[in-house]
């Protein structure tokens, strides 16, 4: 297993190498002049600005801007904000809470309804439940996040008035107001997660019921329940895992739409707001901070599955 | 593994759910072909006197904030969607297919280099490397579609060569190399026929990823400008009226979903034809 690890964590240097040249080349194909951004209409001192191409490094060759660039980041130096002028790092680590807040009480939620929807589904299948459960997935993949999060704020904030639309209050100073204000975004996000996880809950459950162990163990006597929640489910969830995995990364770049239309002051907000505002240090940061986050998920997740499945693990 | 024929078709329409979402992808081709010339509104004239009207004789679908004519821009809203769909799926296309296609056939030095950008591309989750990439070239038709396209390019090297992979090890591979044909030859001509049924389904999903990529991006405002019929575009104008014209917000989200779930249940019923083994994968 550890040597296992070490192997996939060595196969990440190239897809790191290669994610922060992605990163860096985007920034690159900006039409104009950074320099000439950066400083605005109002300076045009040409010592300023060939000093601050220097520090840029923009007079070097992009190879070696790029090696140099790569140097500072490892350092943990993102450079600054164009308009704050604050370090890049400390925004985004500021922006991460409320993302991550985002992300697990939609987690929670979708998973919550996938495995008891998707587990009945496959138990009763073909029958009304096992439609019902499929049109739901149905939904959720058609429906657009932002489209469904309009008719909440129409149906549940607007007519009935039951949720703030709009903001965010931070859980250390108004938990109440956290929560409501989560209510919304969490909702959407979740029904999202919810329809892909039973979807896949389903066709494993499925799977696992076709197996030989299965029929052995309705065999030997024991109670369909037990066969179903003990063994099948079981060996349904692990499988899962991976899927779930995959929603983490859909969470984090995804809710961009949702964080902007509930003004949730999140990570992906924050690429949106760089985006708005050309501020492209900010969005270098966010979206490499972003991927490499990601990454590493995806390799905990892909740990966690083969540690789980024996047959993965020798396999 | 099946190849495309007369008997697959079949196969699928007996499928209730795939017809189904053939006849609704059918219903949008049609619409986005001849749409502009059924339309009886001008899609960009304003009146103000009509501004946010609900639905009505003159106008089915009701009005927005402009007073102009939702059907209308609904109507010409399904060739903006499936311009860009064709053409970003032509994109994922002309590059993912090849690349896969040699990476599985060559292997070696060359299939770890594809693989390991395919895999930093997928390293970027969800929208983000479409929105820097629009961020940084910029929003245009050409810029979108180029966009779109290279968020889907993973998805066909991977199952393109993933197919290669399997369909290299066969007789009929060995049998056209004995015969003294180029490899070129064999892998574009030989081999890649017989990898196009799962190509076909991912084109199929492709068109529902594209267009809700599109409207999401539009709806960002980091895809079409207004006045664009574009539908994310005329969702994101509506937010500000939801409350008294909820129409507005209501009749262009029908026209995304309606087109992605006819999109997908097509692509879900020719994975069923084509590979059953793949299914829910």
């Amino acid at each position: 297993m550890a040597a296992y690890a070490l192997k996939r964590l060595l196969q990440l240097i190239p897809v790191l190498l290669i994610v922060s040249l992605i990163v860096f080349f985007i920034v690159q194909l900006i039409p104009g002049d950074p320099v000439a951004l950066m400083l605005g209409e109002e300076q045009r001192d040409p010592e300023v600005y060939q000093a601050l191409r220097q520090e840029l490094g923009l007079d070097r060759p992009i190879h070696m801007r790029y090696i140099h660039w790569l140097a500072r980041v490892l350092q943990g130096d993102l450079g600054q904000s164009l308009r704050t002028r604050r370090p890049v790092f400390d925004i985004v680590l500021e922006r991460y809470p409320p993302t991550v807040y985002l992300a697990l009480a939609a987690l929670v939620l979708g998973i919550s309804i996938a495995i008891p929807a998707g587990m009945m589904a496959a138990v009763k299948q073909n029958t009304a439940y096992d439609y019902s459960a499929m049109l739901f997935t149905l939904f959720g993949i058609s429906v657009p996040n932002f489209w469904f999060a309009m008719l909440l704020i129409l149906w549940l904030g607007i007519y009935l008035g039951w949720f703030p639309t709009i903001g965010y209050a931070a859980p250390g100073t108004d938990f109440l107001g956290f929560l409501s204000h989560l209510t919304l975004p969490a909702l959407v996000l979740g029904t999202d997660i919810a329809s892909t996880t039973t979807r896949y809950v389903r066709a494993e459950m499925l799977e696992q019921l076709r197996l030989d162990y299965v029929r052995t163990a309705r065999a030997k006597g024991l109670p369909p329940r037990l066969v179903f929640y003990k063994h099948a489910l079981k060996n349904s969830l692990i499988a899962a895992i991976t899927v779930v995995g995959l929603q983490v990364g859909r969470l984090l770049g995804g809710s961009t739409v949702v964080e902007t239309i509930f003004g949730w002051p999140g990570l992906a907000r924050l690429v949106l707001d760089a985006v708005y505002a050309r501020d492209y240090p900010v969005l270098q940061g966010a979206v490499l901070l972003l991927a490499v986050g990601y990454v590493f998920i995806n390799l905990l997740v892909d740990l966690l599955y083969k540690w789980l499945n024996p047959r993965v693990r020798l396999g | 593994m099946t190849r495309i024929t007369g008997d697959s078709l079949a196969i699928l329409f007996r499928n209730r759910l795939a017809a189904v979402g053939f006849l609704i992808v059918a219903a949008v081709a049609l619409a986005a072909l001849v749409g502009p010339w059924l339309v009886t509104h001008d899609p960009y004239a304003m009146n103000l006197a009509e501004r946010l009207s609900s639905p009505s004789n003159t106008h089915l679908l009701g009005t927005d904030r402009f007073g102009r004519d939702i059907f209308t821009r609904i109507l010409l809203g399904a060739n903006i969607a499936m311009r860009v769909a064709v053409a970003a799926v032509v994109v994922a296309f002309i590059i993912g297919v090849p690349l896969g296609a040699v990476s599985g056939y060559k292997g070696g030095w060359f299939d770890t280099l594809v693989m390991r950008f395919i895999d930093a591309l997928l390293a970027f989750p969800g929208r983000l490397l479409a929105i820097a990439l629009v961020a940084a070239m910029g929003t245009s038709f050409f810029t979108l579609c180029v966009v779109i396209g290279v968020n889907a390019i993973p998805g066909y090297t991977r199952v393109v060569r993933a197919a290669v992979l399997v369909q290299k090890e066969k007789e009929y591979v060995e049998a056209a190399r004995m015969a003294g044909e180029s490899e070129g030859r064999i892998l574009f001509f030989q081999i890649l026929p017989n990898c196009l049924a799962s190509v076909l389904v991912l084109v199929t999903l492709d068109f529902a990823h594209a267009i809700l990529l599109e409207s999401s991006l539009s709806f960002l405002g980091l895809g079409f400008a207004p006045p664009a019929p574009s539908w994310g575009l005329m969702l994101s104008e509506a937010r500000g009226y939801m409350e008294i014209a909820p129409h507005a917000a209501i009749f262009p989200g029908l026209a995304i979903s309606l087109t992605i779930l006819g999109f997908n249940l097509l692509g879900d019923g020719l994975r069923d034809v084509f590979d059953p083994r793949q299914y829910e994968s």
